[in-house]
């Protein structure tokens, strides 16, 4: 499905803020893979994700999906085959324009967009359908401003957004770190839920280490650029946070000093 | 005494009509300056060069071409859809600033439009045709009657085929780059595009109101444009001031417009009470630096007087 091979990434090169953000990424996801990633700060999880959506070129490797190398690709062209939900709910909307009008937006993603309406009358009733199943009540706001929504509500949004359009995989970064633990736990349901719902491949930035054992068949753990630890099914059920602290300082050599961490646990 | 009164008044009346009428074709700009100002929020300093383009390509295409006018306006609106163009590349392809984008090619249209003029940076169009005496040799109605109703009508025309542009996939994805570059790229919209058509589409109107602005004041000026940016930020404010609680977007792009033609009746009002034509274009700027500062200041207000060193009631 998604195939990374050698990816390597430093930004500034040549200064002296030189960073070697990703160190030769290899990484081969399967159909319907759901892979959580943990990490220490600037390990370059992010910088993953972002390089798998196109958010900057790459320096050498090859990104592939489904076989079809996107390596070269534009950002907006890679959308064709990504769903992508950000940290930052402001980041995922729309502010000014219609809850509607975003999921009308959304459900065209990597479509040709032509002099076609907008919206045409037959979405409504799907987006109201699929806005329900939020639980949020946004199906009667459809007309709405979406800057009206509080952060969690546009997160769930955006994440609805992310797949109305079925994608071949599905970039999570870090997408409930922003929320507060109730409304964080909600939108995490809701992303298990529509994943397995429909067999979506899909990478998830976490911080929390007990979703990252607990969410997805497949975890691995990057650090300084590079993925130290992958491992999938039976085995990573069996996974205690302790396990995950032990590994990450037996493969880097430091302890795990990160406070987010370790009061995730 | 009485005499003067009506002599004032009827004065007043007759300055603030023609305000009206030429608010009526400026607001062509203005709706084009409503595009990238609003909806994309860069203000597109090309409009000075554009405006100035379209009367000029207009003049000369009228004087010199003996073309029929109406012609003339569509080649001047692709005239400054290529200026818009211009920019639209020197900001996305190169990423030159907007604003600097739009200087650059606003200082180049400076030149070009001498040239098109033929050297000379004004040029009368007393004894040709214009849309407006074409139709009024048509119909026998009066010139005045002919400039509203040519004027209304095609700003009517503009706001409705505004309206369904920015309805259609086109045309929200340019609202969403406006409103979340993020986003829509990441919903798989080439935003360097969609600015670039913001551009070639805001500088086609502007060219165009410039056009029926010389055809309406009988001559195209190479300085006809200038401020123009200035006027269109005015008018945009003035609209939304007077109109800002209607919530629709067509509605949005008619009180533009209607902020254009309240913008030089005020004009003409103030021309009448004596004010220096020269002092028109600072207090333009006043009122835009007016309308842009004052709801900084309200939020600063608001934050100073809000603050409390003890913490006041919980519930508030």
């Amino acid at each position: 499905m998604l195939t990374i091979t050698n990816v390597r990434k430093t930004f500034n090169k040549g200064t002296v803020n030189e960073k070697k953000a990703l160190n030769g990424i290899n990484l081969h996801l399967n159909e319907g893979d759901f892979v959580t990633i943990i990490g220490g700060n600037g390990a370059g999880k992010s910088t993953m994700l972002n390089m798998i959506a196109g958010v900057y070129p790459i320096d050498t490797g090859k990104i592939e999906i489904d076989g079809i190398n996107i390596s070269r690709e534009p950002e907006y062209k890679r959308a064709k085959y990504i769903g992508r939900v950000f940290q930052d709910p402001m980041r995922g909307t729309a502010a000014g324009m219609e809850i509607q009008e975003n999921l009308a937006l959304a459900m065209r993603r990597g479509e040709p967009r032509g002099l076609k309406w907008g919206i045409q009358k037959e979405e409504h009733d799907e987006y109201a359908y699929a806005l329900k199943r939020l639980g949020l009540g946004l199906e009667k706001r459809m007309s709405s401003k979406v800057g009206l929504l509080s952060g969690g509500q546009r997160q769930a949004l955006t994440l609805l957004m992310a797949t109305l359009k079925r994608p071949k995989l599905l970039l999570l970064d870090e997408h409930t770190a922003a929320l507060d633990p109730k409304t964080a736990s909600k939108v995490l349901n809701l992303t298990e839920e529509i994943i397995t719902e429909q067999n979506l491949t899909a990478l998830m930035v976490t911080h929390n280490m007990n979703d990252a054992i607990h969410i997805g068949n497949r975890l691995i753990m990057m650090h300084e650029g590079r993925i130290i630890y992958d491992i999938a099914g039976e085995e990573k059920k069996k996974l205690k946070v302790e396990d995950l602290l032990h590994k990450f300082e037996e493969a880097s050599g430091e302890t795990f000093a990160n406070d987010r961490m370790m009061l995730a646990k | 005494m009485v005499t003067f009164w009506i002599t004032f008044l009827t004065g007043l009346l007759f300055s603030l009509r023609g305000g009206l009428i030429q608010g009526i074709f400026w607001s062509i700009m203005v709706l084009g300056v409503y595009i990238t100002f609003r909806l994309l929020d860069i203000a597109d300093m090309t409009v000075d060069g554009s405006f100035a383009l379209g009367g000029c390509v207009c003049v000369m295409l009228v004087v010199n071409k003996e073309m029929n006018p109406a012609l003339a306006i569509v080649i001047a609106t692709f005239a400054g859809c290529v200026a818009g163009a211009v920019t639209g590349i020197l900001h996305t392809v190169f990423e030159i600033p907007a604003i600097l984008a739009g200087i650059l090619t606003q200082i180049s249209l400076w030149s070009i439009n001498l040239r098109i003029m033929g050297g000379k940076s004004n040029i009368p169009l007393l004894k040709t045709r214009t849309i407006f005496s074409d139709l009024v040799d048509v119909t026998g109605l009066s010139s005045t009657v002919v400039y509203f109703i040519l004027g209304f009508v095609i700003c009517v025309i503009m706001v409705v085929l505004l309206y369904w542009f920015f309805g259609t996939e086109i045309g929200s994805a340019l609202r969403a780059t406006g409103n979340n570059e993020d986003m829509i790229r990441a919903l798989g919209v080439d935003t360097k595009m969609t600015k670039l058509l913001a551009l070639i589409l805001s500088n086609g109107l502007v060219a165009m109101s410039g056009a029926l602005v010389a055809q309406y004041q009988k001559y195209g000026d190479v300085g006809m444009g200038a401020g123009a940016i200035v006027i269109g930020l005015a008018s945009i404010v003035i609209g939304e001031v007077l109109f800002g609680w209607l919530r629709s977007f067509w509605c949005k792009l008619a009180a533009a417009a209607a902020g254009a033609c309240v913008y030089f009746m005020i004009r003409a009002f103030v021309l009448r009470l004596g004010m220096n034509a020269n002092d028109m274009k600072l207090l333009s700027a006043v009122i835009v630096a007016l309308a842009l500062c004052i709801p900084v200041v309200l939020q600063k207000w608001e934050l100073k007087r809000s603050y409390s060193e003890k913490g006041g009631d919980e519930s508030c």
